[in-house]
């Protein structure tokens, strides 16, 4: 998936949709898979770092990461709704 | 640099929960690295907070509602000139617009410039024309329909479904469910800004705005668009934040270039979901959160004021995107002498 690419992700885990004007406050995981996202990872290469680096499973992580994705398409942070 | 000293008057001292431009655009002058401005502030009401905020406004005079007549506002306009020496007029009001374009070669005459859109800018944006101005330029707006009498009410389904808007003249839009609340809205809005009431299709997602200024060649000088993050009940922004929306920068300018448009403007649009723009409204003035776009890197009012002076104005070429503003209130304690000397003398 990819990201909106004026998207700006601050250490703290705050994100700023300048094309919306929205912001989002993202917990630690989440910020990690965003900037992984916004360097361009695969879900495998995002899977393969999460389970070699985290204490989770495979269906836990990739249960938890279908939904983080389905919420950045709900707010409109991916590229797929962009019109410009 | 030294600066050069100007008389500026301005209206719309009205910094309430409604606010008109006055104080943001007399702020943005105050901050001018070319010009030291001396400001003259032109109140309706005598409880307009900024005729009290003396260190924004210089002095203050109370003028006749343009409703009656404008020769009475010019004639009084011209007593004020005879004082102060008056280089530029920024009018804020919708309703008095009117005047000031249609005087403008007068005001010119006594040495006051203006920078206004020509009558028939200000003519063919009206909400009531909006669908040929739609048509016109290509700009996506929502079907609309203006109307003179409740009749028409029962006569706009199939035409229009519910829910919809029922806007007034000059200010003021209200969601109406069915044709009663058209009726409750139609009444209050008649008695307000009179005929007609437009009814407007309901279009839903998210509203957005530019504030733009053109040169009246086909030139945007500057151009900034912003999101309301906080909106009263009256539908007014208190809090916002600028954008980085290539679309409505796009919109803008081909909307200035096209009509030649000459002075301040601001966009209204709605944002869809599928992302469509759709122009609900030219306001053919600064809007009231000018700042922002000073605050942004846009100092709109001071190129106006360049522009009204006849000076070149080179475009704004960037703004910061992610500034944002959040209004606030202020309880200023005034001695009565004060509303006393502007009630009795029309001055402050």
């Amino acid at each position: 998936m990819k990201l909106k690419k004026k998207l700006a992700i601050s250490d703290t885990g705050f994100v700023f949709d300048p094309h919306s004007g929205e912001s989002f406050s993202l917990n630690e995981t989440g910020t990690e898979i965003l900037n992984m996202l916004k360097e361009g990872k695969s879900q495998e290469e995002i899977m393969t770092h999460f389970l070699e680096n985290y204490e989770v499973d495979n269906d836990t992580f990739e249960r938890a990461y279908m939904d983080f994705i389905a919420m950045l398409k709900f707010y409109n942070i991916s590229e797929e709704n962009e019109k410009d | 640099m030294k600066k050069t000293k100007i008389t500026v008057a301005v209206s719309g001292l009205n910094n309430t929960d409604n606010p008109g431009p006055g104080i943001p655009v007399i702020r943005a002058l105050r901050e001018s690295d070319f010009y030291d401005v001396k400001i003259i502030g032109l109140a309706y009401e005598n409880l307009e907070p900024g005729i009290y905020m003396h260190e924004w406004v210089d002095k203050t005079y109370q003028v006749p509602y343009p409703s009656s007549g404008s020769e009475k506002l010019l004639q009084r306009l011209e007593y004020i000139n005879s004082i102060e020496n008056i280089d530029v007029l920024i009018p804020n009001f919708d309703a008095e617009l009117y005047s000031f374009i249609t005087n403008s070669e007068r005001l010119k005459n006594i040495g006051i410039s203006t920078f206004l859109p020509t009558l028939k800018q200000f003519e063919e944006r009206h909400k009531a024309n909006l669908p040929e101005y739609g048509k016109k330029y290509d700009v996506l707006v929502p079907h609309s329909r203006p109307i003179n009498s409740l009749s028409e009410i029962y006569t706009l389904t199939p035409e229009f479904t519910y829910p919809l808007l029922v806007k007034g003249k000059f200010y003021d839009a209200f969601v109406a469910f069915n044709p009663e609340q058209v009726a409750q809205h139609f009444n209050k809005l008649v008695s307000k800004w009179g005929l007609p009431i437009i009814i407007q299709e309901f279009i839903r997602g998210t509203e957005v705005n530019v504030i733009a200024l053109g040169d009246g060649k086909g030139n945007t000088i500057g151009a900034v668009p912003m999101r309301k993050t906080y909106i009263t009940d009256k539908g007014k922004a208190w809090g916002g934040i600028t954008l980085d929306d290539e679309e409505m920068l796009r919109l803008t300018t081909s909307i200035i270039k096209q009509t030649k448009w000459r002075g301040g403007m601001e966009l209204e649009l709605i944002k869809t979901n599928e992302n469509k723009y759709y122009l609900v409204e030219i306001n053919p003035r600064i809007p009231a959160w000018v700042y922002l776009a000073v605050g942004a890197g846009q100092n709109l009012p001071e190129a106006l004021v360049k522009l009204a002076l006849g000076k070149k104005v080179k475009p704004f070429t960037s703004y910061e995107s992610g500034k944002m503003f959040i209004r606030y209130s202020w309880d200023m304690i005034v001695n009565l002498n004060e509303f006393e000397k502007l009630s009795t003398t029309g001055e402050l």
